[in-house]
């Protein structure tokens, strides 16, 4: 039987600032990591964090967590401020960290047993150890482990505690297809059975899959947040574009599709990108082109706006228009052009 | 129909109590300490080693002493300094680096329980190796007072939370492999002339007067005046508590968890 879901939320930021340094690069100035994040996380739900490598969402969890100290702004877990976190706090609350945090030397079994321990009541590790499929490996020091095994470790030992609220810090990080396959299914059970779920992520495939809720998060703001319906939803205008790619012979002249406000450009030599407002007629268009060129494409794909779209609307509108954020803009484009080829890879 | 969630259902996990949690913690890296081979090497063999040198070769010769008598007293201290100084400090260097420390931290043992633990497989490995180098001291000729002994176990503890604590302030301020340089240099300097193994005035007056100042003269110093002669240097013992404060101190102030 699920919990009762309290409608009060699990955590909630509000204005969070974090600063580190001094940087000596900075001529010793602070430097400010997170500049304004407020978000609320529910029980029975995940919420995700979703931005480019460096955008802040480790910082912001971490601070959620209390494992760094804010500089403003103010975290409420479970109704109470965890940089004052006790022991009963810290156990109704799990966490898994980027890093893993497992000591290389040590082997899964003997380390759970250990952490359960430091619980009264907890799940038993030979459950945890089933669920996660870690018997196969769980004599194995963690140093010999694959990514995939040892991220299922972290996993298993942020569970120990059966936790109320779970903090995933990149959880597809790593993973192998299966173990991918095996987390996502064992982060919906979690949060089927009434858990507070907060994930961080640079994919937007890993947001679009898990997430009810999720904010999107540019050099330390929070720029856009919402059901992934409700970002995807946000402009009449955005809901009617379509991304189309083909692979054909490589220098073909592509004015011929561009016409009722079509953009298409060749993305790498042969592989072309056509996107806009598509109607059946510029279907049909796209056809008589191939005709005309004497071109056979070896592959079309035709998508919907995905939650990537968004990201990248909202990423430039939010960059302020100096030099770093250019520089910043331009990362975050190359970052989700791969997950892209990651997500349709995945999607194939 | 599919299997109720193993995560359904009332939550009934509290955390384990402050002393079972601290307790577990210090089992826990007490076994991983001595599973470590090198570890072993540095707390066991290297001490062993040192006693029957300075047992088999004159350099203690002259002293008042019989050779044992002269060494075992600074043998138990070079122990502390292995154990809480450089293998307690290399292993929580890694373990800082690896995020291990992070991870214990969000868990209900929390940073002060995370430290106890430590504190405490020190204090139980420098048991095994006391009752180790006591035992070989023993067979060689070794019958210390009694009075002496007595007084002896609480100064070596202070030494071992001073080394501690000093292995704690480099481990958690320096990458790990500083900390595995520092440490294992300070090992060396620290036994061969900081007045732990031999006394400090084998070498000269001069060089004496600044050793004592040093918490590896000074424990070494207040175990020779124990087990010797059953006296307390309480000069010795104020460096010391001098020391194991400032280092505790400045740990508090500087260690990085990350």
């Amino acid at each position: 039987m699920p919990q009762p879901l309290s409608p009060e939320p699990a955590l909630i930021i509000e204005g969070l600032i974090k600063d580190v340094g001094p940087i000596t690069a900075l001529d010793g100035r602070m430097k400010r990591i997170v500049s304004n994040i407020s978000l609320r996380a529910h029980f029975g739900q995940v919420t995700a964090l979703l931005g480019a490598n460096g955008a802040g969402k480790t910082t912001t969890i971490e601070c959620a967590q209390g494992l760094q100290n804010r500089t403003g702004g103010s975290v409420s877990l479970l109704g109470q401020d965890p940089e004052n976190a006790d022991a009963v706090l810290r156990s109704r609350v799990g966490v898994m960290l980027q890093d893993g945090g497992l000591p290389p030397s040590a082997r899964p079994i003997a380390l759970l047993r250990h952490v359960a321990s430091l619980y009264e009541n907890p799940l038993t590790v030979d459950a945890l150890v089933d669920r996660l499929e870690i018997a196969e490996f769980s004599n194995t020091t963690i140093r010999r482990l694959s990514g995939g095994q040892k991220q299922r470790v972290a996993l298993a030992a942020s569970l120990l505690g059966n936790p109320e609220v779970l903090f995933l810090d990149e959880p597809s990080a790593g993973l192998d297809p299966q173990s991918r396959l095996m987390v996502f299914e064992l982060i919906r059970e979690l949060r089927d059975s009434g858990k507070a779920i907060i994930l961080t992520t640079h994919l937007l495939d890993d947001a679009q899959r898990l997430a009810d809720y999720v904010y999107i998060v540019n050099h330390g703001e929070s720029v856009a947040e919402g059901t992934v319906a409700q970002l995807l939803s946000q402009s009449t205008a955005a809901q009617k574009h379509r991304t189309m790619t083909f692979e054909t012979v490589p220098g073909l002249d592509t004015t011929g599709l561009q016409h009722s406000g079509l953009i298409c450009s060749e993305t790498r030599p042969g592989a072309y990108s056509l996107s806009g407002s598509f109607t059946p007629a510029d279907m049909a268009a796209f056809g008589q082109w191939c005709a005309a060129s004497n071109a056979m494409p070896t592959s079309v794909h035709l998508a919907s706006q995905s939650l990537e779209d968004v990201f990248l609307a909202v990423s430039a509108a939010a960059s302020p228009s100096s030099e770093a954020s250019a520089s910043g803009s331009a990362s975050t484009t190359g970052n989700t052009e791969s997950s892209r080829a990651e997500a349709e890879s995945e999607l194939s | 129909m599919s299997t109720p969630s193993l995560f359904a259902g009332e939550r009934t996990t509290r955390p384990a109590t402050r002393l079972r949690r601290v307790i577990s913690q210090g089992r826990y890296e007490a076994a991983t300490m001595l599973r470590n081979g090198e570890q072993l090497v540095l707390m066991v063999v290297m001490p062993l080693l040192g006693l029957i040198a300075l047992t088999a070769t004159p350099l203690l010769d002259g002293m008042g002493y019989s050779r044992v008598e002269m060494a075992a007293p600074g043998i138990l201290a070079l122990c502390a300094l292995s154990t809480a100084f450089t293998g307690q400090g290399i292993a929580t260097g890694f373990d800082r680096r690896y995020g291990v420390l992070r991870f214990l931290s969000t868990t209900p043992l929390g940073k002060g329980g995370l430290i106890a633990g430590k504190v405490i497989a020190v204090l139980v490995a420098l048991a095994l190796q006391v009752v180790i180098i006591s035992t070989v001291a023993a067979f060689l000729g070794w019958r210390p007072p009694v009075a002496g002994v007595l007084l002896g176990i609480p100064l070596l503890i202070l030494g071992a939370i001073t080394f501690t604590a000093l292995g704690l302030l480099i481990a958690g301020t320096v990458r790990p492999e500083a900390t595995l340089a520092i440490t294992n240099l300070g090992w060396i300097l620290f036994a061969a002339l900081g007045g732990i193994v031999l006394p400090a005035g084998k070498f000269s007056a001069s060089m004496a007067d600044f050793v004592q100042w040093l918490p590896s003269g000074a424990l070494g110093n207040l175990m020779r005046g124990a087990l010797l002669e059953s006296r307390l240097d309480i000069f010795a013992m104020v460096i010391l508590l001098v020391w194991a404060a400032l280092c505790s101190l400045a740990a508090v102030k500087w260690f990085k968890w990350n």
